[in-house]
Parts: C-alpha cells; structure tokens; sequence
C-alpha cells in the first residue's frame, strides 16, 4: 500500500487443498511414521518385531496348537512338546477346592457366584443399588462366606480350615487381607497423622515395621511364634494365623495408601470442616475421607492387585493355595512329563495374569474418569 | 454464649481428651506387650524352649552351598548369619543395578513412537507385573534353569574349561590378582579423580567462555582406557585358574549357581516391570511446555532429555524407585523356596530348624531387614529435602 | 479413634475366646466330642502319606491314624488330615493342632527328651542312604567326592549327610530344599548327583523320577532312623491309646490275626487272642476305648504286616520288600516287637 507498485499476479481465489502425499496417511503413511520413520528405528522394528513374533508365536504353538487337550497322562508321554492341558483338567477340581469335601463343594460354588456376581455389580456403574451393594460386599459377605465355609451352623458339617486349598483358599486369604486391612489401614493412616504424640508415634512404629520386613518373616513368625503369645489353651489353626499376619502386613501398606489421599487434599478442606463444627470423626466421614479415599482408588487397587499376587507365599509355610497346589501337584509320580510343570505354572500364571490384569484395567478406568476435571 | 462456655464440661475440652485417649491407648499397648511377654515366657517354659542368644556361637553343623566370606559347617550359627546375610545383600545389591538399567530401557521403549517397540515393551511390563513373583522365581528354577544339560554331558573329564554353561551354574576361571595389579588399580583410582577434576573446570569454562569439552570421551580414556593401558604394559598380572572336570563336577574357578541365576533373573525382570511404569509416568509428568522450550533454544533430542527432561523427571522418579529397591530387597527373601542360601533361607530356615529358637531368630532377621528399609527411607528423606531445596 | 479401636480389639478378643478350644479336659474327650482325629501328615511321600488325585490320603503313617480312628470310634475314616512341613511339624502338635503326628518322624532323644513330645513306638526302622544315576558308575558313597547332594532342610538327614562327608574328608555342594518334591525334581532334573534321605523315603521318592530304573540305591547306610507317631506329653492316656493301636497291630500280626480271618478269630480259645480281641479281660476301659477297638483296627485296617505290605513292600511301587530286613517280625528275625496285651 505505502509502496504502490503494480502487482502483476494476484490469485482471487484458493488453491483447493491437495491430497497429503501416499506415504504419509493411511496405513502405508502410519506404517511409514510409526515403523520406518529412521534408518535406525527400521532396524529396531525389524529386530523387535522379528524377535516379538517368534516370542509369541511359540508361546501360542506351545499353549494352543501343539498341546494335549484330552487323553489323560498317556497322551502327554506321548507329545512332549506342546502344553499338557489334560493335566489341568484332570486335577481341575482339586485345584480350585483344594480338599474341601465333595459333598460339600457346593458351598464353595455359592461364595465364589455371590462373590464375582457382587464384585461385578459394584464394579459396575450404572447398576441399581450399587452402593449397597459394594457395602454388601466389604462387610457382611467375608463374614457370611466365613461362615458358610467354615459351616457349624445351620446343620452344615464343619469342614476344617486344613482342607481349604487351591483356588478358594487364594480367594479366602486375599479377600479377608484386603477387607480387613482397608479400615485399619485408614484408622492408622489418621492416627499417623493425629497430633497427639503417643498415638502418632505408635502408628508410626506399626506401619513402618509391618512394611519394613518381608512378608515371608511375617508369615514364618505367624505360623512359628504366634502360637507362644496366646495364652495356653487358646489356640488359632494354622490358617488364621497366617491370616492375621497377611492383614496386619497389608494394613501397613493400606495406610500408607490412604495417608498419600489424607496429604493431598486441600488444607482449607480440614479448615472448612472445623469451622462448620463438625467433630473429628464426622468431619472425616463426611468431608476428608470421601475426597481422599476417592483420590486414591487407584493406589487401593494396585495395593490390592500386590497382596493378591503375594498370598503366593502362604505355599512357603504350607498351606496349599493355588500355586501351591498345582505346585504339589506337579510332583505326582504319574504325571513326571517334561511339560507337566511348565503346564501348570502357565495355568497360575493365566489364572493371576486375568485377575491382576483386570484389576489393573478397571483402576486406570476410574482413575482416568476421576482425572477428567483435573486434565493440563 | 459466653455463660455456656462456662459450663462446657470438662470431657469436651479437646486438650483433656487428647490426654485422655492417649493414656488409654497406652495403657493398653503397655497391657497388650505385657500380656505378651507374660505368655510367651510361660508358655516357652511349659514346651521347654531354650531362650536366649548363646545359640549364635554354637556349631551349625550343617554345609552351605553359596558363601562369600569362608564357611566350613563347623563354624558358628552367628557365621551363619553373616554368610546369609552376604548372599542376600549381593543378590539385592546386584539385581537394583540391573533393574534400574532394563527399567529405564524398558521405560523409554514404551515412550517410543515405534509401534513395534512401545507395543513390546507394554506387553513385557503387563505379562511381568501382573504375575505373583514367587511363580516367576518357580519358573525359571524349574522350567529354564534346571533342564540345561549336567556337566557329564557337557565337559569332558580332565579337561580344563573356561567358560562353562550347565545345569551347575555358569563357570568362568577363578582369577588372582598377582602384587603388580596394584599399579592398575591406583592408576584407576586417579583416573577417577582426575575425571571429577576435568568436569568441574569443563563446568566451569563452559559457564564462562561458552565453549565446551568433551568430558565424556575424557573420562572414559581416563577410568578405563589408561588402567587398560597400565595393565598390560605391567604385564597383565593377573592369572587365571580355569575349572577341571571332575568325575561329577567342575572342580575350581568361580561357578555363579543357578539358584542365584534364577533369583537375579526374576527379581531382576519382576522389578524392572515396575520400574519402567514409573520411569514412563516421570517422563510424561514434565510438562510438554519443557520439551518445547528447549526445543526452541535449540537444543537437540539428546541434550534435551539429558538437561531438561531427565533431571526434572528424576525428581517424580527417585521416591517411588527407592521403594521399588526396598522391594527388591525383601523380595529376595524368596529365595528360600529354590534354595538359594540368602539371610532367610540360611538363618530363619535350616538354622531355625536346627536350633529351634524361632523368636530369637526371627527377630533378628526382621530387624536386619527392618535397618535395611529405615536407612534407606532416611536416605531417601534426605534426598528428597535436598531436590526440593534446589527446586525454590 | 477409640471407639472403634476398642470395639474392633474386644471383637477381636472375642473372636479369639470363642475360637479356643484348649485340650485340658484331655485328648481322648475332645477327639470324642469333635467326632474325628485331627492327623498331621507330610505333605506327600508315597508309601507313608500321600494324597491322590482325589484328596484320599494312604500310606503306612496314614494308616497309623486309621488305626488309631477305627479303636476310638469303630470307623476308620474318621480321620482328617493335616499336611505338614519338616519344619512345622512339632509346633503343630504342641499348639494342638493336631492330636497326633504321623509324619515319618525320627526318634532321637533331642525330640524325645526337649520338645514336649512322646513317642509311642516305631512303626518303621530306617537309615539314610544314597540315590544315584548308574550311569555314574558309583558303587560306593566312598566315590562321591566332588558330587552335588540334594536333600531336605530342617531334618537330621542335613546333618548327617554333613557329617558323613567331613568325617571322609569329601568335599560336596549341599543342595537343600524345603519340600520332599522339590528335592525330588531338582534331582531328576540333574541338579544334583546324589540324592540323599532316609532309604524309605529314596524308594518312594523313586517312583516319583521320570524313569525309576536309571538310579540305583547304594549300599551304605549313614545313620539310624526310626520313625515313628508322636503324640503330646502332657497327655498319658491318648498316648497310651497310641502306643497300643501300634501294639494291637503288631500283635494281630504275630498271632496271624488278619483282616480276611478277624472274625473268625474273635472266637478263637487262644487267651492271648482273647485278650487282643476284647472277649477277655477289661484293659479297654484303661485306654479308654471299647472292647472291641483291636478287633476295629484289624478288621478295617489291617494287621501290621498287611498295612506294610499294602503300602511300601515288595508289590508296591515303593518294592521294599519285607523279609530279612529289619522291618521283618521279630520272630523272622526283624525288629518289629510288641509287648504282649495282658
């Protein structure tokens, strides 16, 4: 304008936009950005993928096309090479009642259908009722399935805690570890931070030993040493020994959790919650525990996923959960086969891999609903 | 409203009640520990238990398969302890370093914009995280480490072996190092120093004129090339004895067992898996503004994450990886049930089971691991405090 | 905060009261009331005590407590079992867990004499032996210099094999494990050279290789080993009642009282018969039990030589057969001996 020139070209009207060229869209064009992008990353993709795919496709070969589906041990003698899935089947029951008596085993199947039917239910959103539910389930149930168990009521025969085993006695330890240890975890997650000295100090000292030492050491001292701190005559059986121990050691760990909720809320929470003049134990029920819990669903999940994958260890001081059970069975004279134990590991390692996994999945779920107010 | 203050009960006023439950809580903690000890004692008297320490310098008697410091089974349970003690604190101290180093790969693999190579490294970590690690430990004893050929079919008798793989563990010549070695090691010791001295006035002169030096490939040639150099110029005095086939085994030489083999392997991967989910949500914590920016003042990938990204990303990392180390640490204690000799399969296994004395035993072994994890929290408090200091 | 922490610790109290349920009024009684005899096993040897696939438990050790069952309530199957490990096995019994320990125990006077425990008898006489490949070509565990042995943690067998090579002055790497099984794999699996324990327990333990003919036994024995059921202590009278269900056996036995004949013997003249059968004398009533507990064990059980000869003699897998052993009658010159019931 300042310099009035004669313009000689001027286009009127735009260019319709052109195509992005072949290689940088669709499949080719993602194929191109994702895999060849360099010379070096081409290398990668190639080595990694040649190395992924021969990974996976052995382990397929050997768990699905090559494997013994039926026929008893014979047909694993017969096919050492591939996944002797017969073995599980032909132990199925054994390892998921452990030696729950026959007659009897249908009170295992009822806890296990109200459990996952519960779990799934409060799990669910939009599902009716689902607070009473999930209520249902933290408190009553795991003293109903005790109960049920255990029987000595209701003219149900007592079967004895030395024959829980297998799958359900992996279910019994992890779900009374993680019931328990979720409100003593948030009563020494508050009393960790009281003002009062004796009472902080003392939670202090309990969370820091419990998670301090390795859950083997508690299990040994539960199962070796408890016994001499009750009074003669008064005597736990050998599981509820361990499970007193797996619960403490699992609070320890649930408090620190919750003490993570407890810091990260706002302080003007605790101080619009005093200035309402709600006591304590309502200001934390009604104000500071929703949000806080709520923050670290999360934290509580990977917590619960981690002392599931730990109730393992009860195999080490002898009782028989599932691995421990497919661990004594692998032993079995008639089943000595090369696949055998590979089998049976790959059958826990299925079995945990589904729960973990799925645990896993649903607090990412939540945690990413959680976050969508908070989102940079 | 000021009458009624007046009249508040002494029950509510919340500096006696504090007292008030303190005293109760204390009482019956006192109680509780009392009650405790009163049974245990009883109790211990009634089963005639022995109590006591002296059991520590009494003849173990029995033979352990892995010791770092000398060990005959006519040595006392107290050297027990310490063999156990060794053997768990170089599978932990072993396996943190190996698994910072697969974590970290692992974890930026995931961040790599390959398809390939971030959807390998999700499946390792979920494959790896998700199943008990005590199976993993069951799994490669078991099903990788134990059906490698024996000896017998490996080696022939009398003849002298280098490098070994069977199912005994992994062979390699026991070396000693003979008096002129301590050239190198002094040579290697200045390196050291000398390389702290270059990055400092490297620091210092890049701060000042702007130009910069290559400390990396200096250090390098000082730490290793030189010691290198001085080895060999001092007529590489070092001499090896390699293993002999015996009639059963390798005789000689250092032989890593494949108990420890399997211990490093799982704790290794199992650990690993955590590690990279936190090295991965460190990365992504720092804010794209940051890569952007340095981007904009020019600086490359590399120096970028170097500079930039890593050291703001260590401070999300460090705390969550020092627990993730304490882990490893206590997990090791898993050993025991492949037999590897580490603190609990040693002291609270075959030496409780011989002696009897759970308590005495047992608490020792926890308050071992319960120093390990307190010193480390200190550690890691300290640290803490110090990058927060740096950050305001 | 006390609230709940004291109504939490006083249901925990509670709980713990409520699940006490001491053994001061006497074994016998509470065996009675609960209506079976809790029984502490291994956690599987074959021969001795070993679950099926179905969770049935058999074995000489088994059978000890079937015995011990069919006296007290006439029925043989009342019996639970409890799978215990070297290491627990005695805390089990002394907390009463469990009323009696069948679990191949030895006798040693350390257990005897320190532990609270009582012996009630030897109901297999064994020694600690070796277990190699043939294909080694050791004929004597003099050779074994060198080799790598597995066996138990937590047992004598530990000691002795320790033992055993110092005092030859042998080196040897000492594999140990928890579980009988997991020796038992790590051993096929060639992770060691020898396998050592008790001689019963490599022939059990043998059946459970992959291929049972490869490994041979060798002739050295390195220690005595006689195992046997443990009871408590404090308790003279189940104790008594133990030992003399091992008698009964043995007895029933040696006056060629067997399961097929039980019934005609009840009417045999033979007083010492008589007395065995409960069809003279009252001595049931000092162990308290029926007169018939004898005539239950035989009849549902079996006699000691049919029990042994059913689990671990020379037809079993375990094929460890019977005469010119020391596990033979002693009147076939073996040491299985039964004070007489009168």
């Amino acid at each position: 304008m300042s310099n009035p020139r004669s313009v000689f070209f001027v286009r009127k009207e735009f260019i319709s936009a052109r195509q992005a060229p072949a290689s940088t869209i669709g499949v080719l064009g993602w194929i191109r950005n994702n895999l060849f992008s360099t010379p070096f990353n081409s290398l990668l993709t190639v080595a990694l993928g040649g190395l992924g795919v021969w990974l996976i496709w052995g382990a397929l070969d050997w768990l699905i096309f090559n494997a013994v589906w039926a026929g008893g041990n014979e047909a694993c003698k017969v096919n050492p090479e591939g996944a002797c899935w017969t073995f599980i089947s032909t132990r199925f029951d054994q390892f998921v009642y452990g030696f729950y008596e026959k007659p009897e085993r249908w009170r295992v199947d009822l806890i296990l259908l109200v459990l996952f039917t519960g779990i799934f239910w409060s799990g669910w959103e939009r599902a009716p009722a689902r607070k009473w539910v999930g209520g249902f389930m933290l408190i009553p149930f795991p003293l109903i399935a005790w109960v049920v168990l255990y029987g000595g009521i209701f003219g149900l025969p007592v079967v004895e805690t030395s024959q829980w085993g297998g799958f359900t006695l992996t279910l019994v330890v992890s779900l009374i570890g993680i019931i328990v240890s979720l409100p003593l975890g948030i009563l020494l997650a508050l009393g960790r931070r009281s003002k009062m000295p004796i009472i902080h100090s003392t939670c202090l000292f309990f969370i820091e030993f419990w998670r301090g030492v390795p859950l083997i050491t508690v299990l040994f001292m539960a199962a070796y040493v408890l016994p001499l701190f009750f009074p003669a005559g008064l005597n736990f059986d050998q599981l509820l020994r361990a499970l007193i121990g797996f619960a403490l050691f699992a609070a320890a760990y649930m408090a620190e959790v919750v003490r993570g909720g407890l810091q990260s809320l706002n302080k003007g929470q605790y101080e619009a919650a005093d200035s309402l003049g709600l006591s304590y134990w309502k200001s934390m029920r009604l104000i500071i525990l929703p949000q806080a819990l709520k923050a670290v669903i999360p934290g509580i999940v990977n917590t619960f996923i981690g002392l599931f994958k730990d109730t393992t260890l009860v195999l080490i001081i002898g009782l028989l959960d599932l691995l421990g059970m497919v661990h004594a069975a692998i032993a079995d004279p008639n089943w000595s086969i090369r696949s055998v134990p590979t089998t049976g590991y790959a059958f826990v390692a299925i079995t945990f891999f589904i729960f973990c996994y799925g645990m896993s999945r649903y607090s990412r779920f939540v945690e990413e609903k959680l976050n969508t107010g908070h989102k940079r | 409203m000021a009458g009624r203050a007046a009249t508040t009960s002494v029950l509510n006023n919340s500096k006696f009640r504090a007292i008030l439950y303190q005293l109760i809580m204390a009482s019956l903690l006192i109680y509780l520990g009392w009650s405790i000890a009163e049974n245990t004692i009883a109790n211990m008297e009634a089963r005639d238990i022995r109590a006591g320490f002296g059991f520590l310098d009494e003849t173990a008697g029995f033979s352990i398969m892995m010791s770092l410091v000398p060990y005959e089974p006519g040595d006392t349970y107290g050297r027990v302890f310490l063999v156990g003690l060794l053997n768990t604190l170089l599978v932990a101290g072993i396996g943190v370093v190996f698994a910072t180093m697969v974590g970290f790969l692992v974890g930026i693999m995931r961040l790599s914009q390959n398809w390939v190579v971030s959807r390998l490294a999700t499946i390792y970590v979920e494959i790896f995280r998700n199943v008990p690690l005590l199976l993993q430990i069951l799994f490669w004893y078991t099903a990788v480490l134990k059906p490698l050929p024996g000896p017998r079919q490996v080696f022939e008798r009398n003849t002298e072996i280098y490098f070994g793989i069977s199912n005994r563990g992994i062979t390699v010549p026991e070396f000693i190092f003979l008096e002129n070695f301590s050239f190198t090691t002094w040579t290697a010791l200045l390196g050291i120093l000398f390389t702290i001295g270059i990055h400092r006035w490297a620091k210092q002169r890049q701060a000042t004129t702007g130009e910069q030096f290559p400390v990396f490939f200096a250090g390098l040639g000082l730490t290793i090339g030189l010691p290198i150099l001085v080895f060999l110029l001092s007529g590489a005095p070092v001499e090896f004895t390699p293993a002999k086939m015996g009639r059963f085994n390798l005789a000689g030489g250092i032989t890593i067992i494949p108990e420890f083999l399997a211990v490093l392997l799982s704790l290794v991967l199992y650990t690993a898996s955590f590690i990279a989910e936190i090295v991965r949500a460190g990365i992504q914590a720092v804010n794209y503004g940051q890569t952007e920016a340095s981007r904009a003042l020019g600086l490359r990938n590399g120096t970028t994450l170097k500079l930039v990204i890593i050291p703001q990303a260590l401070r999300i990392i460090i705390p969550p990886m020092t627990s993730q180390y304490l882990n490893l640490t206590k997990n090791t204690s898993l050993a025991a049930a492949i037999a590897y000799p580490d603190l609990v399969a040693t002291f609270a296994g075959t030496a409780l089971n011989q002696n009897g004395q759970a308590l005495e035993t047992l608490a020792i072994t926890m308050t071992v691991y319960l120093s390990l994890s307190l010193l480390t929290s200190a550690l890691m408090n300290w640290f803490n405090s110090r990058v927060k200091l740096v950050e305001r | 905060m006390k609230k709940l922490f004291l109504s939490c610790l006083s249901i925990a109290l509670l709980g713990g009261i409520a699940i006490a349920g001491g053994h001061e009024k006497g074994t016998l009684s509470a065996v009675k009331s609960k209506g079976h005899i809790q029984c502490g096993v291994s956690q599987g040897l074959p021969g001795f005590s070993n679950p099926d696939d179905q969770g049935n438990w058999s074995g000489l050790d088994v059978d000890f407590c079937r015995a011990m069952s069919a006296a007290v309530f006439g029925d043989a199957d009342k019996v639970k079992y409890t799978p215990l490990s070297a290491r627990a096995r005695f805390e089990a019994l002394r907390s009463g867990e469990i009323d009696v320990l069948a679990r191949n125990t030895t006798w040693t006077m350390q257990r005897d004499a320190t532990l609270g425990l009582e012996f009630v008898g030897v109901n297999y006489y064994d020694g600690q032996g070796f277990m190699v490949r043939k294909t080694l070509g050791v004929n004597s565990a003099m050779e074994l210099d060198g080799a790598s042995a597995c066996t138990n943690t937590g047992t004598t067998t530990e000691l002795n094999l320790t033992d055993f090579f110092r005092a030859n002055g042998m080196q040897f790497e000492l594999v140990a494990f928890e579980r009988a099984d997991e020796v038992v794999a790590a051993y096929d699996a060639g992770r060691c050279d020898v396998y050592t324990t008790d001689r019963s327990g490599l022939a059990a333990q043998r059946t459970k290789l992959s291929n049972p003919n490869d490994h041979k036994v060798l002739p050295e024995i390195i220690s005595k080993e006689p195992l046997g059921p443990v009871v408590r202590q404090d308790d003279p009278q189940w104790a008594d009642l133990a030992r003399w269900t091992l008698n009964a056996m043995i007895n029933a036995e040696e006056m060629g009282i067997d399961s097929s004949n039980v019934d005609s013997k009840r009417s045999d003249s033979n007083p010492a018969v008589k007395r065995l059968m409960g069809t003279e004398g009252d001595l049931h009533e000092a162990i308290g039990v029926n007169n018939d507990w004898a005539y239950n064990i035989v009849k549902q059980v079996g006699n000691y030589g049919e029990v042994y000869e059913r689990h671990v003699g020379a037809n079993t897998p375990l094929q460890l057969g019977r005469g010119g052993t020391v596990n033979d009658l002693w009147t076939n010159g073996g040491l299985i001996y039964a004070p007489p019931v009168r």
